[in-house]
């Protein structure tokens, strides 16, 4: 049996082990904010926080999230209200959308640990992050707005 | 077989070209105001108190219902369309519900694709607002016994102008439906002083769920009871299903059962490839299955299919005559009197679409129904595929329509939503079929491979007295037809028999080519390789004749006029006198795009440069400029790109910028790094690590976009703007290295 915590709630799973996080928090759970986009941690769009710390659901298999704390996008404010969703919304970042629930996990995890990251560390932190329709620019302009930075660039 | 072949080539021709006929259906579902006898009641807009027409219903507490009819992929269309009806009818937008619609014809096209979405329904979107506000008006005149052009609507009231009496949208709903339709000719239309929407920067409807992850896409749709399948296929395309061994697949946890799709025959068109399907409890438990199944494929005549060499077949094509599409002047007698000619040769590769969420759908088939959410570009041609696949009746299939995580052409072609309901009608629940990225990268629609060949003439000045184009590629149309070898004319119409220089001898051909996979449109289609092709050799002769890349390309491109083509050239099912082809605006976005990148000012330095190229696609203008610099290693960055647009008149600017700022980013994908190949007929890639797509590190830094303000009609937004970035970047590049790049990706060329 493994236990484990998914936005603030006690969980208990027995099935496959090996069975990524990703396809336990969408079809155990019907947390579908979190998607698939490969399968393989190469896209990001699977980004969740297990512990605070931005990790692809796809490559966690459910035995090493043994008493682990995981946060979807669900749960990263009651309100839907944390600063990046905020800056999201303000740059109309989305798309399509698809990958902006892995998008903003990661430039959330960035934050936490880098409040004021230059344009060279939010490159480096949201390379693992695809979107196809290309709206990096103004990921780069939320992120800089989120974390209080003068905004130049996006749209 | 030939009726059922004939119906989706034609749908499918149709939506390509937005043929008038397919528009008919459109405008009918406009104007016939009888409403519920139009079709079933099925949307919550035709079950409103007052339902004026197919797309609106008003309800008596005043909610206002928009049915968008197409699909949302990113573009906006969802958003945006809607506000044209809105902005006639002056509802106010916070008490607009928007509904998505099922697959109905009585909507007209539903394919959101061939950016087409505002062109094809701006005008009946219009008219479906305005012939609604005219009639709640003259409902309140007649309430009030006033003349009715005494009373205006004003934000979802109807206002009694002398006596500042006012009704609700909500009371009048009622009153309104007893009012006569008015005829076209009675409607008054906003002036666009007064407009509150349209070209205003509306946030887009979905945006909050986005950002909150409560969307629901095609992957994340459900049905009570139902199971997950992952469907094994045949590597080489044709290859069909000779044997398999499920036993040990059956052994994993979770894995219910196997079934047998069978074997795609007759036209590719949306049919499934056929397979084998594992059957399980959910997602995981059916891709483990399908892993330990053994499966073996009889061979396929594609089986000898190598990309590589196909390379040196086509080019082989180019480089003899071949078909004529298009002919001015003498080019034969005007190479005999030159002194000076410049050849050269062009490839670029197969691309598969990758939208970030690949193809899913879940359907039911029950007494002989199938219901189904799926994420596609067009519900009605979901209707006949899944009707063909299971031979039932199109008014049986009830296809609802998820938001889709990106689309690009892909999910136009819905066999996976066959697959889904075949599989229902197999097992007895409800199926979901979710494709793997390697499914999706291997088992794609793929962008064509193509080769081009390119001869000038060069006269005075270095310009051109004669050019001769010719392209060869495996068309389309194999997908409908696969006795096809040459191009459609929708695929010519995509910058090849329509190019706008002012050059006296002038011919386009086009050579046959097989297909060995299933060729598909991908965002921009024909024009991705053919602009590449076209705007990199015009720089090639700039440079020849030692003269700036602008300069030379407006000199080419000539004085202001329309460019005079065939009648029977396509333009997107458009009069050549509505949307002509004007020079006159393409140098207009082509001196804005310069300007704002400082040409006039900046200087190549080493590894740096700037470089042009313009494209008239989906009637839009765009020119692009942009900065590129490569680097000792040969690794090429885009500073910046300044992208100018002439898309006529513009709904939401915004959508209209972030659309190309993505077509910045996924030309420069195309540019520099996607490309897949195929060897003994199995496609070599399989998943982001080597089908490469740009990522932030690597995407162009800062697009930014200038829009023309005009009046012109509105022309399309979500492609046009992918042509012209590859050749610009190309044209930097050579710019800035000296080297001419003449084949796609660029990888390591520079290395």
């Amino acid at each position: 049996m493994i236990q484990l915590t998914v936005n603030g709630q006690k969980r208990q799973f027995d099935g496959d082990p090996e069975m990524p996080l990703l396809w336990y928090l969408r079809e155990e759970l019907q947390y579908t904010g979190t998607k698939y986009g490969c399968g393989q941690g190469l896209c990001g769009a699977c980004t969740v926080h297990v512990n605070g710390k931005a990790v692809r659901s796809c490559q966690t298999p459910m035995s090493s999230a043994t008493g682990q704390s995981i946060t979807t996008i669900e749960g990263l404010s009651a309100t839907a209200s944390h600063p990046v969703q905020q800056a999201w919304r303000n740059h109309d970042v989305p798309q399509c959308g698809y990958c902006q629930s892995g998008q903003i996990m990661q430039a959330a995890a960035l934050l936490k640990e880098k409040p004021k990251p230059t344009d060279a560390e939010i490159d480096a932190a949201m390379k693992g992050n695809i979107c196809r329709c290309g709206t990096y620019q103004r990921i780069r302009a939320a992120i800089k707005e989120a974390s209080g930075q003068a905004v130049k660039g996006g749209r | 077989m030939q009726k059922i072949e004939s119906l989706p080539r034609r749908t499918f021709l149709a939506h390509l070209v937005s043929s008038s006929a397919f528009l008919i259906g459109a405008r009918a579902g406009v104007l016939d105001f009888t409403g519920a006898t139009t079709g079933e009641l099925v949307s919550d807009a035709d079950k409103a108190a007052w339902n004026p027409n197919v797309y609106l219903g008003i309800e008596p507490d005043g909610r206002v219902i928009l049915v968008m009819h197409r699909s949302e992929m990113g573009t906006g269309s969802r958003s945006v369309l809607p506000m044209v009806l809105a902005e006639e009818l002056d509802a106010d937008w916070k008490r607009v519900k928007l509904e998505q619609a099922i697959g109905d014809p009585k909507y007209g096209s539903q394919n959101t694709d061939g950016s087409c979405s505002i062109r094809d329904f701006y005008d009946t979107f219009r008219e479906a607002g305005a012939t609604a506000r005219l009639m709640l008006e003259r409902a309140a005149a007649a309430k009030w016994g006033v003349a009715a052009a005494e009373c205006a609507v004003a934000n979802h009231f109807v206002v009694h102008t002398p006596s500042k009496r006012k009704l609700g949208f909500g009371e009048l709903a009622v009153l309104a439906k007893q009012q006569p339709v008015p005829k076209k000719e009675e409607l008054k239309f906003k002036s666009a002083a007064d407009y509150r929407y349209v070209g205003k920067d509306l946030p887009t409807a979905d945006r909050d769920s986005l950002v909150n992850g409560t969307g629901i896409f095609g992957i994340d749709a459900t049905m009570p009871g139902m199971v997950h399948a992952s469907i094994e296929r045949s590597p080489v395309f044709g290859g069909k299903l000779k044997s398999f061994d499920d036993q040990e697949a059956k052994t994993v946890k979770g894995v219910l059962q196997t079934v047998t799709i069978p074997d795609l025959s007759g036209p590719t068109m949306f049919q499934p490839l056929g397979g084998v399907a594992v059957i399980a409890n959910s997602t995981w438990a059916a891709a483990k299955g399908r892993e330990k199944l053994k499966v073996e494929w009889s061979a396929s005549p594609n089986a000898a299919y190598d990309s590589a060499k196909f390379k040196q077949t086509l080019l082989e094509t180019v480089r003899q005559p071949q078909k004529v599409v298009r002919n001015v002047g003498d080019v034969d007698a005007a190479f005999a009197r030159a002194t000076k000619t410049h050849e050269a040769e062009y490839y670029a590769p197969h691309l598969s679409h990758a939208p970030m969420e690949p193809v899913a759908a879940v359907a039911e088939y029950k007494d002989g129904r199938v219901v189904c959410h799926a994420n596609t570009q067009n519900p009605q041609a979901v209707q006949d595929t899944v009707a063909q696949a299971l031979g039932i009746d199109k008014k049986n299939v009830e296809c609802h329509v998820t938001l889709l995580g990106g689309g690009f052409g892909r999910k136009s072609k819905p066999d996976y939503v066959a697959e889904a309901a075949l599989l229902s009608k197999a097992v007895g629940k409800p199926v979901k079929v979710t494709w793997s990225r390697e499914d999706d990268i291997r088992f794609d629609y793929y962008h064509t491979v193509a080769a081009m060949y390119l001869k000038a003439a060069i006269g005075e000045k270095g310009k051109p007295t004669a050019w001769l184009q010719r392209v060869a590629y495996p068309s389309i149309g194999t997908t409908f037809n696969p006795a096809a070898t040459h191009a459609e004319p929708f695929e010519m119409m995509m910058g090849w028999n329509d190019v706008p220089f002012d050059i006296p001898n002038h011919r386009a051909e086009n050579g046959p080519a097989k297909n060995h996979v299933r060729i598909g449109w991908l965002r921009s289609v024909a024009n991705i390789y053919q602009a590449f092709a076209i705007h990199s050799f015009l720089d090639e002769l700039a440079i020849l004749a030692k003269r700036d890349s602008l300069e030379y390309l407006l000199d080419t491109l000539g004085a202001p006029r329309i460019v005079k083509l065939d009648k029977d050239y396509i333009n997107h099912g458009k009069s050549q006198d509505q949307y002509p082809v004007d020079t006159g605006r393409m140098r207009n976005v082509i001196e804005l795009a310069a300007e704002k990148s400082g040409w006039a000012k900046k200087r190549p330095t080493a590894g740096r440069a700037l470089g042009i190229a313009a494209h008239r696609s989906f009637l839009t203008y765009v020119a692009v400029a942009v900065e590129v610099e490569v680097d000792q290693t040969g690794r090429v960055t885009i500073p910046s790109m300044e992208i100018a647009v002439d898309a006529g008149t513009i709904i939401n600017p915004d959508r209209v910028r972030s659309q190309f700022e993505g077509a910045g980013v996924f030309g420069a994908s195309i540019a520099l790094m996607s490309g897949i190949t195929a060897k003994n007929g199995v496609i070599e890639q399989s998943n982001f690590h080597d089908y490469r797509v740009a990522r932030i590190n690597e995407a162009p830094q800062q697009v930014n976009v200038h829009i023309v303000n005009t009046s012109a009609p509105p022309a399309g937004v979500g492609e046009p703007g992918v042509p012209p970035v590859i050749p610009a970047i190309c044209n930097a590049i050579a710019a800035a290295t000296g080297k001419r790049i003449r084949e796609l990706p660029i990888g390591r060329q520079l290395g």
